[in-house]
């Protein structure tokens, strides 16, 4: 299989302490990669590194190698290209403070497509995509910042699409999504891994087991575990914590 | 059926007197204004005349009016607004949006911060020195508004810095995460927020530098010019000053005059402040988070 993303001896640390460990991973292509794990495990961390959103915080230091396609993401000194091919999905909605429509045309806007008619079409495939279409629809001049919680998040993963990422990086994209609409998204995203590589963090294990192609199970700052699906949720891993997270006992 | 608790009660008659003692200081804080004003009107407003507003003094000041320095103070603070506004925002984009944290800027933020402090005779002093002196302006507009410039600067950057961290992070970086540069970011997210905070500062200090007196003292503002100037390298009259010169230099000015002069003074910054209020409260409205 094809690498998409090699991950070699990263370190993070935010000053004091390492909250990402030297670990190294290998994403391929076309895969689902889920992360669980419990909380300050350096998940969110790992997701951040992969867009070099490390470069905007002040402490931050990271070091090691990131390879997308086989090129380091650190030899261009401006991150912006590098963002254009990662969709990235935070844990906390943030709509924009302006129209449902400038918010998912927003990236390509900013990019230099000045073509209406490729923006609409665009917005419209995106807020399909993300469930979100028809409930905003008929007001797509309103404000996106008085959507409600949920729809603000459909609303980070339309903008995420927006500019056709090569990679899609989620982190807990369904904690104020109700169950329903979840279903509908998972579906999108299965659909979607067929162009994109999608590296998914989330708490909710069952998602992990019905969306990831392989997941790897976090604890501070490195990876316990790393398996295909069938296996990790079959009781074959590496480390006793792992299946014992997995099955509720500990976390 | 619910019934207060003493506990409760005691809590409800402590908010109320808490609320009392606030609301008073308030009041008595505003009076202070009030009662300048009324003051000023009840002395002054005999002298208020059309006339007086739009003639030149005459008589050794002691007739005609104050036209020359309405003119004067209005240059004064437009050519300094003009200078500081653009370099304050600027260095407040830096400071907020470019600047690592490190020893250099954090010495940048003390001393601005500290310029603030700084008495505005030392400013003229310092206005007379470079402006005036080195860099050979003469005693002129040009130098005196540089030198109200220089005095609002750090009045702007904090304001605008305030304004630019008013917008929330989280905005920043949705809009890096899609691939928008850090110029972009700022051009459409930053900017556009904070754009309401930012005006409110600057017009605030149109109203400090309308009042300024001794900053502009040795650096432009003459005691009496029989002409309007013509030009930025022109000396002018203005109205802080006048104010000042006609209290204290000059014998034989009728009474009403200094009050008329303070008032409109007063109403003149008091007019800007409130088109600052304004501005405030219709970005309010139009608020988008």
């Amino acid at each position: 299989m094809n690498k998409k993303i090699e991950i070699k001896n990263l370190t993070v640390n935010y000053g004091t302490k390492d909250v990402i460990h030297n670990l190294s991973l290998d994403i391929y292509q076309n895969e689902v990669l889920a992360i669980i794990g419990p909380a300050n495990s350096g998940k969110s961390s790992l997701l951040r590194s992969l867009n070099r959103m490390m470069d905007f915080h002040p402490t931050a230091k990271v070091s090691g190698d990131i390879k997308l396609d086989g090129e380091s993401i650190y030899l261009d000194e401006d991150s912006t290209f590098l963002r254009r091919r990662i969709g990235m999905v935070s844990p906390l909605p943030v709509g924009l403070p302006m129209s449902i429509r400038e918010n998912v045309t927003y990236a390509p806007r900013m990019a230099g497509c000045k073509d209406q008619k490729e923006l609409d079409f665009i917005m419209e495939d995106c807020l399909k995509k993300a469930a979100l279409w028809d409930e905003v629809k008929d007001r797509l001049d309103g404000l996106a910042t008085k959507l409600s919680g949920g729809q603000q998040q459909r609303l980070t993963i339309a903008r995420a699409l927006s500019h056709h990422p090569e990679v899609l990086c989620l982190d807990e994209f369904s904690i104020a999504i109700d169950p329903v609409t979840t279903m509908k998204i998972e579906a999108v995203l299965h659909e979607l891994k067929k162009n994109m590589t999608i590296v998914m963090v989330t708490n909710v294990i069952n998602q992990a087991k019905r969306l990831g192609d392989r997941t790897a199970m976090m604890l501070h700052g490195s990876i316990l575990d790393l398996d295909e699906n069938e296996k990790l949720f079959n009781g074959v891993v590496k480390d006793q914590r792992t299946k014992e997270y997995i099955e509720g006992l500990f976390g | 059926m619910f019934k207060p608790s003493n506990h409760l009660l005691n809590k409800e008659i402590k908010e109320k007197k808490f609320k009392n003692l606030l609301s008073s200081i308030t009041f008595f804080l505003f009076l202070p204004a009030l009662i300048i004003i009324f003051w000023l009107f009840v002395k002054g407003h005999s002298a208020l005349s059309w006339d007086f507003l739009l003639m030149d003094p005459i008589e050794g000041m002691t007739a005609g009016g104050i036209f020359p320095t309405i003119i004067g103070t209005f240059w004064l603070v437009v050519i300094s607004v003009l200078v500081a506004c653009p370099m304050g925002v600027i260095a407040a984009i830096y400071l907020s949006e470019y600047a690592k944290d490190n020893k250099l800027t954090r010495i940048i933020r003390l001393a601005i911060l500290n310029l603030a402090g700084v008495p505005s005779i030392v400013h003229a002093l310092f206005g007379l020195g470079a402006f005036v002196l080195f860099m050979k302006m003469g005693t002129s507009i040009l130098a005196a508004s540089l030198t109200l410039a220089v005095m609002n600067l750090p009045v702007i950057i904090t304001s605008t810095l305030e304004s630019l961290k008013a917008v929330p992070q989280s905005y920043r970086e949705a809009s890096w995460n899609v691939g928008a540069s850090k110029l972009q970011t700022i051009r459409h997210i930053v900017l556009p927020n904070s754009l309401p905070g930012i005006l409110t500062g600057v017009v605030f200090s149109v109203g400090r530098s309308a009042g300024e007196t001794a900053a502009i003292l040795f650096t432009g503002v003459a005691f009496y010019l029989p002409f309007l100037p013509k030009s930025v390298f022109d000396q002018c009259m203005a109205l802080s000053m006048h104010l000042f010169t006609i209290s204290t230099q000059v014998v034989g000015v009728p009474d009403a005059f200094p009050y008329a002069t303070a008032l409109v003074l007063i109403l003149l910054i008091l007019s800007v402040n409130s088109i600052a209020v304004a501005l405030r409260s219709y970005f309010r409205m139009k608020r988008k988070w």
